[in-house]
């Protein structure tokens, strides 16, 4: 771990907003005041998650998704919402050890879930090996679907020490070595617009090596 | 989203008995559902969670088969290696589809259960008899490249978008359903999916408040099992066509084979006739009672003399002609027509 890292990953972009001027924390917050002062939930059901090892408790609205509970509610807005639809894997979070989109989960079904966002990554100011290796490889260039990439990554890996075989598995009865092809397709769910797959592929590649060795 | 009331289901009666009122759904994985309901596709007054119930093991049977809980995720069911091992045709039609997001939320009932990607129910400016019946249909006379060609109606060309159920269908798979008077039933999975005809909003046998709560396959047939996917893209794309096929081979002879496509229909499509075409049974017993059972022996022997073999059609003609081709050999002389 360099300096570098080091120093980055104690200033957040989220923090460095929430410093820079009132009217910036306003505007980042008024979708969530117009919800609750413009809608009344027609029923309001109580929910209780273990974000980032952290408890929480509140009452939504079952229409809310996971994914705007914590945005809009709970303040994670590390993930990100691209589609809204499942098809970007720009929202991916890691609930009870699997990575899910989002923004297709009722939060209210998820009650007493345990779940990692990108903000849970890191240890203590030390980034994640993973979060460190997509700074290393330029695994991103807007850095929008970035967390979900990283979220997305980081699971990938637990699945395949778990055994998990792929659609780019010859014999699906083994478990296949991470190339290149795995990986790609592990990965297909996440896409980015800036299309900086060959880096991101090469940070997971990094990261796959070094837990295998 | 229209505002709906949910309520957590604790035990397969009271889920079944919820979900029989109107306007009541069940929901497990909702990745299809919740899509559909932030698009006012599905408005559903009330959801009944079924996640909790009990249904997501994966179980030997006495037979030799696998039965598989309603709520085992897509990604469970791929990952286990009594699938992988006895059934690999299933698991890589369930690896075909999706992402692994979405594979992780999915569960087997639901992708049984999901509706159409045709671009047209999906948008709701456009006319659709699966949304909106009687409204007509814009596929017709649309972009319907995606679209079914078989059992279709001239109401509805919609396809059934699910990888899982075509694996499932050439396995013979048969779904176990409750219903709300507790009554159990059991369904091929061919006979789940109605066709549209003029009810194209229709899409399934079951009753309302109905629960499938496993898919059972029977022992794994013989051969080598083998599912392909065309799309558009290399990964995380419907298909445009796919292919689930079993085929057992002895020597040069297929002994069985089993052939379903996805894509094509509104349901995964098990073709007889591809299956005939494949086994040749008439023409291979036709051709072993005289006394040839291995290609080599038919070098050089007449079209005519085999024609007049009892069971020796055009088709199984061309078979054995194509098949002779690829080895450097022919059949005799053809004599005159």
């Amino acid at each position: 771990m360099n300096d570098l890292l080091k120093l980055e990953s104690k200033a957040t972009r989220r923090g460095f907003l929430k410093t820079t001027g009132a009217a910036t924390l306003v505007l980042a917050s008024s979708p969530a005041l117009a919800e609750t002062a413009e809608t009344v939930p027609q029923q309001s059901e109580h929910v209780r998650l273990t974000i980032n090892g952290r408890p929480y408790a509140l009452n939504i609205d079952p229409r809310t998704t996971l994914l705007d509970t914590l945005r809009e509610h709970l303040g994670f807005t590390g993930s990100k919402k691209g589609c809204d639809q499942g098809q970007c894997g720009a929202c991916t979070i890691i609930v009870n050890g699997q990575r899910i989109n989002s923004c297709l989960a009722l939060a209210v079904m998820h009650d007493g879930d345990e779940i990692t966002t990108i903000e849970g990554l890191a240890d203590e100011g030390v980034l994640h090996p993973m979060q460190a290796a997509f700074v290393r490889h330029d695994g991103f260039q807007c850095g929008y679907c970035t967390p979900g990439q990283i979220c997305s990554a980081v699971a990938l890996l637990s699945e395949h020490r778990a055994g998990w075989s792929s659609y780019a598995t010859a014999d699906v009865a083994t478990v296949p070595v991470l190339t290149d092809a795995e990986i790609a397709e592990r990965m297909s769910g996440n896409i980015c617009r800036c299309s900086a797959y060959p880096n991101i592929v090469a940070a997971i590649r990094e990261v796959a090596k070094e837990g295998s060795q | 989203m229209n505002p709906f009331s949910y309520e957590r289901a604790s035990d397969i009666a009271s889920a079944c008995a919820s979900a029989a009122r109107p306007a009541a759904k069940f929901i497990a994985g909702g990745t299809n559902l919740v899509d559909l309901m932030k698009l006012q596709i599905e408005a559903p007054g009330q959801l009944v969670d079924i996640t909790r119930l009990p249904l997501d093991r994966i179980e030997e049977t006495a037979e030799g088969g696998l039965r598989i809980g309603a709520l085992v995720s897509n990604s469970a069911a791929a990952a286990d290696m009594r699938v992988r091992r006895r059934y690999p045709l299933l698991a890589q039609a369930i690896l075909a589809g999706a992402s692994t997001q979405l594979r992780n939320k999915a569960t087997t009932g639901g992708n049984l259960l999901q509706r159409t990607r045709c671009p047209y129910f999906y948008d709701t400016t456009k006319p659709c008899n699966k949304r909106a019946p009687g409204s007509g249909c814009a596929a017709l006379e649309g972009l319907n490249r995606m679209n079914a060609v078989l059992g279709v109606s001239d109401n509805c060309i919609a396809a059934h978008p699910s990888d899982m159920a075509v694996a499932m269908t050439a396995l013979d798979t048969v779904v176990e359903t409750v219903a709300p008077d507790r009554s159990a039933r059991v369904i091929p999975i061919d006979e789940l999916y109605r066709p549209p005809g003029n009810t194209p909003h229709i899409e399934t046998v079951l009753e309302s408040g109905e629960l499938i709560v496993s898919v059972l396959l029977p022992p794994p047939p013989a051969g080598r099992q083998v599912y392909r996917k065309v799309r558009d893209r290399a990964s995380f794309a419907f298909a445009l066509v796919s292919v689930a096929a079993v085929r057992d081979v002895d020597g040069e002879r297929v002994r069985a084979a089993r052939v379903a496509f996805g894509g094509l229909s509104y349901k995964p499509w098990r073709s007889a006739e591809a299956e005939d075409a494949l086994v040749g049974a008439p023409a291979t017993r036709a051709l072993t009672a005289a006394g040839y059972t291995e290609l080599s022996q038919l070098a050089g022997v007449p079209v005519a003399e085999l024609t007049k073999l009892h069971g020796m059609g055009p088709k199984a003609l061309r078979v054995i002609q194509a098949a002779m081709e690829e080895q450097g050999s022919s059949l005799g002389e053809q004599t005159a027509l």
